[in-house]
């Protein structure tokens, strides 16, 4: 052992005694001497934090407009447009709480309502939309719904409240005059309990046959002698009466 | 120098460094101003999917609220519009380029909805552990937030965040993302997306709390997060999300 250590050069064991005292200097320093704080990420963290929050708040919040404003806010929330913020079509209003003067802004044209109203397929179903092109081209929105308090300008009629999709393609059918209650008769209570209670469907032949039989004296409607066409079929198997094919 | 002022001015340091660390310790324990203590709370949002009506309302709100650049390309809050076609494809789109506009019925559409997304606050967040210089961290009240004084603007967080959450502000050049408006909810009031969002498809609350409207959202709904095999422990939670959504 001795003699291992004797063969190490001189110079080489001096410098290795002061590299051991410098890294124990150091160690201590920084983990003696040195405050723990010091390292402590708190600091900077916190500091972060609270520069986060002195930021200027932008948007005032929902519940302040009515303050001053109580008969937009009255109106409004009894409507369809209850839950919509005042600040998602006015903008940012925390300036104008601090200095009245300055006004947001208030979404007069056709192009704002759009944001939300205008078709999309991946609206969910049941969310109200229209067709920009096609709805009252150039008029503003607000000369008919009024946006505190919005309603679809027609009630729509009973059946197509629900039945939407059949009511629209019955109206380009030959069978659009034809009202829904000519082929069925509905309950009262389905309008309750729509699934429990249904309205009736025909059938039989001689239902369709009333109009479309050989002996009806329906003008319009394109004729078929009843007990040659069709053989065993329900009339319904192969036409779709809510849009029947035209002849 | 002699043996004995070396001594002396040892002796000195290190009495000197015993104060500065009672004082630094003193000021550590002080607590945030304003009365709001941050233990007290850990914030999350509910994401409504089927409410959501890709109006983009809330993309322009924090843009207005946080000083976010107008450029689509940044965000902190983002809408992806997907459509799923009859054959299969799958297609994701960021709605903000096409606001606004109105689309045609496609026919071979199989079905279709928006996803809101912004960052997920992930309680166990790669991007802090992935930090050089550590200027981005979780709060005790569950909001990721960066110090913009220490991010160097590496970008490296930007890449390990699965989500996409982050980007490079091209004013301050570094990290930027959203904090769930961390200036108003401590003041007690909503994020901005929240704010505006006409349909409430956005449910901001405390999970601390036994009766928030997100607490109730997540009892009510069947809650999905995103990419939960990464184990991230997100607290922005989904309900009704389909499982094309990544």
């Amino acid at each position: 052992m001795r003699g291992m250590l004797r063969k190490i050069p001189e110079q080489i064991r001096r410098l290795s005694i002061v590299i051991a005292i410098i890294i124990v200097g150091v160690v201590t320093a920084r983990y003696v001497i040195l405050p723990s704080s010091l390292t402590d990420r708190r600091f900077h963290r916190e500091s972060t934090a609270q520069r986060e929050v002195a930021k200027n708040i932008v948007f005032a919040g929902a519940t302040i407009c009515g303050n001053c404003h109580g008969d937009q806010a009255g109106k409004k929330k009894d409507g369809f447009h209850k839950n919509v913020s005042c600040e998602t079509c006015h903008g940012p209003a925390q300036a104008h709480i601090e200095n009245p003067s300055t006004k947001p802004t208030a979404a007069r044209g056709r192009d704002f309502c759009v944001f939300c109203h205008a078709y999309d397929p991946s609206r969910p179903t049941g969310f109200p939309q229209i067709n920009p092109v096609l709805h009252n081209p150039i008029k503003a929105c607000i000369t008919c719904h009024n946006p505190h308090d919005p309603v679809p300008r027609e009630t729509p009629r009973e059946c197509s409240a629900c039945h939407a999709q059949i009511a629209s393609i019955k109206t380009v059918s030959p069978h659009a005059l034809i009202g829904c209650t000519s082929c069925h008769s509905v309950p009262v209570k389905h309008k309750v309990t729509p699934r429990s209670v249904r309205p009736t469907k025909p059938e039989t032949r001689e239902f369709c046959g009333k109009c479309h039989g050989k002996e009806s004296d329906r003008k319009d409607a394109p004729k078929i002698d009843l007990a040659s066409h069709g053989e065993r079929f329900l009339c319904w198997e192969c036409h779709y009466p809510h849009r029947p094919e035209r002849m | 120098m002699n043996r004995r002022k070396f001594l002396k001015n040892a002796v000195l340091f290190v009495s000197a460094a015993g104060v500065f660390r009672h004082l630094l310790k003193d000021a550590a324990a002080k607590p945030t101003a304003g009365g709001y203590d941050p233990a007290n709370h850990l914030y999350g949002m509910g994401i409504d999917i089927d409410k959501c009506i890709g109006c983009g309302l809330c993309i322009e709100a924090c843009k207005k609220e946080n000083n976010v650049p107008k450029e689509p390309f940044f965000c902190r809050t983002w809408v992806e519009r997907y459509v799923i076609k009859r054959d299969g494809s799958v297609t994701v789109e960021s709605i903000e380029a096409q606001k606004g506009k109105p689309r045609a019925d496609e026919p071979d559409i199989l079905r279709s909805f928006f996803v809101p997304k912004l960052c997920n606050q992930c309680a166990n967040p790669p991007c802090v552990q992935v930090c050089p210089v550590g200027a981005t961290f979780a709060t005790e009240d569950g909001v990721v937030l960066v110090d913009s004084k220490r991010c160097i603007g590496c970008r490296y967080c930007i890449q390990a965040c699965p989500y996409g959450a982050r980007y490079l502000h091209p004013e301050t050049r570094t990290a930027d993302k959203c904090t769930f408006c961390y200036h108003r909810i401590v003041k007690g009031l909503l994020p901005a997306c929240v704010e505006v969002c006409p349909t409430q498809a956005r449910i901001f609350g405390d999970l601390k709390s036994m009766a928030s409207r997100l607490v109730r959202f997540t009892r009510v709904n069947k809650i999905h997060v995103l990419k939960p095999h990464l184990n991230t422990e997100p607290k922005v939670y989904y309900a009704d999300m389909d499982g094309e959504v990544r």
